[in-house]
């Protein structure tokens, strides 16, 4: 019995990864739609299951990677829970929205180099444009739209989202 | 009659007919016109990228010569205003991509990037510079790669995948960040890469290139003090002479033995005679196995990249691979056992040097197994591609050589050792050998013609005694791969199996000259003149050659013996890379245990699960626990946001850190033990 046990826990954990290879039947073709998958359950595509994919599908990880490092969608970097994307497009940069990005990585306490806070809470990204010119500068947590951002509303949202202040209104 | 105007074309005015060419390329080639292109290799996929073979059709405007079929009543037209201005242009571009520094490059003078600016004549770039720099990779023994040198033409991701199934490179990122590169941004030390070069013999320009060991070659053979004893291995002698205007496949062992000489080697010796040896040994190795029916097949081991790969892919068949050394290294150890003493010289001033047509036999001197108290059998590995240089360097008239002979007691080789170059040829110097062995009778027709070619895979039965053995040679690891799955699923069965990496075995190694319009034909040519090598030898069969029999005699005994076991043969490890098992660290005796799992996946590894790894080991040793605790390293417990996440038995952590992990152990650990024990 204990030594049953013991195989189980020593037999690699990747159930999850199985269950979507599974779902698209282990063909290649799929290849795309598999990555999509693994990163909407582990928020990024990590090395270890990258390489997992491509011993299952039978193709080089070199290949996997190609096919992850082709496509802005994908990322091989830890996301945090949350993604707070900054619109930097035309308007907004306009408005100032690299005082804004400043900010958010201030307040969220953000190191040079970094994008995701090291409790893999948050992810801060720019983006081009998120279609709210009017309300510029705006800025997107998760699915919800931020406008006419400032330094002193990005502390409240920051703090709103890190459970301490007081509820920012989303447009 | 229109059936015959059917079957032509017409290439730059040329009437030529068509007979099964591929493609335009090969139908110009007919008409002695040569076009230029980056990424076509006749035995690798078309690709299409590089546009350099753009060529008119009338009717039809530019398309490229790789990729366009010939068509009956095509007029081709290779060389129009049109052509030269797309040509122009598109390496005027990959100019700007490329470090333009060529006379500080490897592959100067010996490069078509360079080569084909040069016949366009293009004498300026108004282009920029690429203004980042990427780093070198010089992370392994074999190759060096330089991703500042690639124009993104993908010979080498198709060379990789195609002949060799393994797919080190890739291309990754797009756009104008687009590269050439091994998974992840790895070294190729880090990945599953087995040494072989074959990336290197296709690169069109210096990205890849063998890592040369020329200085410390240079400086072994300028001091006096050392002695410095070459041995040369069987391709390298039909090949080298290329580089100097002589054609492919004409023998120049004499005049390689000359120039070897002349730069300051001091003794020379012929690879072919540990081959020999190494028939011998392999060949009783085989004999025993036979007769006692175990561990078969038996696979051959002389080639390094086919060994690394089988040890990190082919954990069941690491008793199957045949213990004898390689030559190179049968004659590095002969070199550092028994040469110095008959040459009375102290060991630490032999320097072993071997002149190789292969980059992972580089590697293969610096395993652990051929390394004795830090001092390697055989020193250091030159290529073809090196020992030119040299013999460049030290400014040899190679062409107008007198041809001087292998030094004694050790020189020469049997014919039958000549033809471990070629694909098949280990098969057939054994063949040659077990004959004889076997039947008593002396083999009157020494050359097994069915063994030979260039087939991907060929079989032979030969009856050895009333037991009828199944032989098989393989060639490319792509080719290997399938035979071995074939052999596991139990649809092929074979006694003997020879693999070699490269396509026509070492004839095609990653080290050997480069540069030719036509490779196939080239490698075709080596192979002739080794099998004409091997004819004009007077000793054919290993068993002959007298060199062997005063080894044997003075130092070996006879075969498989114990002084032979131990100079002459390895084993192997698995070398697993990619495990689906947990790697153990700590290992519980007792039947009553607690099994941890760390995981050390991306996310939990930045989060310091690392630091707890050592922390817990360090725990169970506090405790007096550690027979009754396994730790290992897992990969993901996907629950990579909670992480570090640790697994004791079946129950998952999460958010474990230095301050709570005792309190864990003591919780979840101990209490089961003492709980256990009572």
């Amino acid at each position: 019995m204990e030594t049953e046990k013991g195989s189980l826990v020593l037999s690699r954990q990747f159930e999850k990864v199985n269950a979507i290879l599974e779902k698209y039947s282990h063909n290649v073709d799929n290849l795309i739609a598999i990555l999509q998958e693994i990163q909407s359950e582990y928020r990024y595509l990590p090395e270890e299951i990258l390489t997992y994919v491509a011993t299952a599908l039978q193709i080089s990880p070199a290949q996997v990677y190609g096919v992850a490092t082709f496509y802005a969608q994908f990322s091989l970097e830890p996301k945090g829970e949350h993604i707070i994307r900054v619109c930097d497009g035309t308007a907004c940069h306009v408005k100032g929205s690299l005082q804004v990005l400043k900010a958010v990585r201030e307040n969220l306490g953000l190191k040079e180099g970094e994008s995701t806070t090291s409790d893999l809470m948050f992810t801060v990204e720019t983006v081009a444009c998120i279609g709210a010119c009017a309300l510029a500068p705006a800025l997107m947590v998760d699915e919800e739209v931020y406008g006419q951002m400032d330094e002193e509303k990005v502390q409240q949202l920051v703090e709103h989202l890190l459970g301490e202040g007081e509820k920012v209104d989303a447009v | 009659m229109n059936e015959k105007i059917a079957k032509k074309v017409v290439v730059d005015g040329q009437e030529i007919a068509l007979n099964g060419e591929r493609n335009i390329l090969e139908v110009a080639k007919k008409a002695n016109i040569e076009i230029p292109t980056f990424c076509y290799h006749s035995d690798l996929s078309v690709y299409g990228a590089c546009r350099m073979c753009l060529v008119e059709i009338e009717g039809r405007g530019l398309m490229p010569a790789c990729s366009t079929p010939p068509e009956p009543g095509m007029v081709i037209k290779t060389t129009t205003s049109r052509v030269l201005q797309a040509r122009r242009m598109m390496v005027e571009f990959y100019l700007a991509n490329h470090e333009r520094d060529c006379t500080v490059c490897e592959r100067n003078l010996n490069c078509r990037l360079q080569s084909i600016a040069a016949s366009l004549g293009i004498d300026e770039v108004r282009f920029g510079e690429r203004e980042e720099k990427l780093p070198k990779d010089t992370s392994t023994f074999s190759l060096v790669r330089d991703p500042n040198r690639c124009i993104l033409c993908g010979d080498c991701v198709r060379a990789c995948k195609e002949i060799e199934n393994i797919g080190i490179y890739d291309f990754t990122q797009r756009g104008s960040r687009t590269k050439v590169e091994p998974a992840f941004g790895k070294k190729l030390s880090e990945v599953e890469c087995v040494y072989c070069g074959q990336c290197s013999v296709r690169c069109p320009t210096g990205a890849l290139v063998v890592k040369s060991e020329v200085d410390n070659a240079w400086k072994a053979v300028l001091n006096p003090d050392l002695m410095v004893v070459a041995q040369i291995a069987p391709a390298v002698r039909v090949a080298i002479g290329e580089a100097f205007g002589l054609p492919p496949g004409e023998i120049t062992t004499g005049k390689i033995v000359a120039a070897l000489k002349k730069i300051g080697f001091d003794r020379v010796y012929d690879t072919a005679f540990s081959a020999d040896l190494t028939v011998i040994e392999e060949a009783e190795e085989f004999f025993r196995r036979l007769q006692k029916g175990e561990r078969l097949p038996q696979f051959t081991s002389c080639c390094p990249s086919w060994v690394i790969y089988a040890e990190r892919n082919y954990p069941f068949y690491l008793e199957n691979l045949s213990s004898a050394r390689s030559p190179q290294q049968m004659f590095g150890s002969v070199i550092k056992n028994f040469i110095y003493q008959v040459e009375n010289v102290p060991l630490e001033k032999i320097v072993s040097v071997s002149i190789m047509p292969c980059t992972a036999k580089k590697f293969e001197a610096r395993r652990a197994e051929f390394v004795h108290n830090e001092v390697p059998d055989v020193d250091m590995v030159l290529t073809a591609q090196e020992t030119i240089r040299m013999i460049k360097t030290a400014n040899i008239d190679f062409k107008q050589l007198e041809p001087v002979p292998f030094d004694v007691p050790l020189g020469a080789g049997s014919g039958a050792g000549v033809i471990f170059g070629v694909t098949g040829g280990v098969t057939e110097a054994v063949l040659r050998y077990a004959y004889e062995r076997l039947t008593g009778q002396e083999l009157k027709e020494v050359e097994f013609k069915g063994v030979r070619g260039m087939g991907s895979v060929r079989e032979a039965e030969v009856d050895f005694d009333g037991r009828k053995v199944k032989v098989a040679i393989v060639h490319g690891l792509a080719n290997a791969q399938k035979l071995v799955k074939d052999m596991r699923s139990g649809e092929r069965y074979y006694d003997f199996v020879e693999v070699m990496n490269c396509p026509g075995g070492c004839i095609g190694g990653g080290g050997m000259p480069l540069e030719y319009p036509d490779y196939q034909e080239v490698l075709r040519r080596r192979a002739e003149g080794l099998y004409n090598a091997d004819r004009l030898s007077v000793v054919r069969k290993a068993q002959d050659n007298p060199s062997i029999k005063f080894l044997y005699e003075k130092w070996l005994k006879e075969a498989n013996s114990e002084v032979a076991e131990h100079h002459l043969h390895t084993h192997y490890y698995s070398r697993r890379r990619i495990s689906n098992e947990m790697i153990r660290i700590q290992e519980a005796q007792s039947a009553q245990k607690v099994d941890i799992a760390v995981c050390v996946g991306t996310s939990c590894y930045l989060k310091g699960s690392y630091d707890l790894l050592q922390e817990l080991l360090e725990l169970t040793k506090e405790y007096g626990v550690e027979d009754r605790v396994s730790v290992g390293a897992t990969f993901c417990l996907e629950k990579c946001t909670e992480g570090p996440n640790i697994r004791i038995n079946e129950k998952v952590f999460s958010g474990v850190s230095k301050d709570n992990l005792r309190q864990i152990f003591e919780e979840a650990v101990l209490s089961k033990l003492v709980a256990e024990t009572h």
